[in-house]
């Protein structure tokens, strides 16, 4: 890395943009069929497969230190760690109390 | 470089660019981008509580969500988020000019990225104000017949907070972008010193990174078959 950053070629941003465009109208497409059980599957894999491409190349991330790739993951570790014990608790409520309906 | 830094250095720190506390601009350059994944994370964890109650309450009342989600104009959130994406490239783009002190490039860059910003949020605008003329706003004008499942409330309550937080991100990105453009436009970052627009754009992209979860999450629920 020089003192200028990673200087990437104009294609690059390009191609990410022409890539988040199509994921976006994929995403778009795919919710007009009912796929049932997969909907929030297919949604998020879409829009973290975006997400991804931000972080990489549009945030640089992927040029960066390994001391930036930790913090950058940290967050969205925590966060899913965080939603999978939420779940685990109400999820499980359900049942026992008929919570909801 | 390596071997020209020491010399570089110093006459760096005469110019101000860089702080007397750094070795170089390299290193400047890597604690800056440290600091502002530290303050993103930060933010990460803000939009994370929110997701959350968004997942208990969908858990709880899917059929809401769902009825709810039905209400919002796909057409107009699958334009938005085009202009989001739009926007940053703009923004990636003026990051870009920065680094290789185009100045002007970068500050026109930044304009174009404003520009598109205010057509993000002059459609929000519109979408609330259907949302108002509807009767769909919780708290301020709420219609008891605006749907058939009794907790749709929740979901336009959450619509309102996470969206309006988004556009909050954005005002403020705003703000900070007419600093940065003008800042630039003057001539005030080097090649070596670009570090007002890099986390300017870092923060831009985060923003965009938050759509990128609402727009699905909101817009795109099932209604009809159920699946919420």
């Amino acid at each position: 890395m020089s003192e200028h950053g990673h200087v990437l070629p104009l294609r690059v941003y390009l191609a990410v943009f022409l890539a988040l465009l199509g994921g976006t109208a994929l995403t778009t497409w795919v919710a007009t069929h009912d796929l049932g059980p997969l909907n929030d599957a297919v949604a998020l894999g879409i829009a973290g497969t975006k997400s991804a491409l931000v972080i990489l190349y549009f945030m640089h991330v992927r040029y960066q230190t390994r001391l930036v790739w930790v913090f950058s993951l940290a967050g969205f570790v925590w966060l899913v760690l965080f939603f999978i014990l939420i779940l685990a608790d109400y999820e499980t409520r359900l049942p026992v109390q008929g919570w909801g309906g | 470089m390596s071997s020209a830094a020491p010399q570089l250095a110093q006459g760096a720190h005469a110019d101000g660019s860089l702080a007397h506390h750094f070795e170089s601009h390299a290193q400047q350059n890597q604690a800056a981008t440290l600091g502002m994944w530290a303050f993103l994370v930060q933010e990460v964890m803000f939009f994370g509580g929110l997701f959350t109650v968004y997942l208990v309450y969908r858990t709880l009342h899917p059929g809401a969500f769902a009825e709810g989600s039905a209400h919002l104009p796909r057409d107009l959130g699958t334009l938005n988020t085009g202009v989001l994406i739009g926007s940053s490239l703009t923004m990636a783009l003026a990051v870009r000019c920065g680094q290789l002190a185009q100045g002007k490039r970068a500050a026109l860059l930044i304009v174009a990225t404003m520009a598109l910003a205010a057509v993000f949020l002059g459609v929000k605008a519109v979408e609330y104000g259907h949302k108002w003329e509807d009767g769909l706003v919780p708290g301020l004008r709420w219609n008891p017949a605006a749907g058939a499942d009794a907790h749709l409330n929740l979901f336009y309550a959450l619509y309102f907070v996470m969206t309006g937080c988004h556009a909050l991100h954005m005002l403020i990105g705003l703000v900070l972008m007419v600093f940065v453009a003008r800042k630039a436009w003057r001539g005030g970052y080097s090649g070596a010193n670009y570090l007002g627009i890099e986390c300017l754009g870092l923060y831009w992209h985060f923003v965009d990174l938050v759509w990128i979860f609402l727009f699905p999450l909101l817009y795109l629920l099932h209604g009809p078959g159920g699946h919420a």
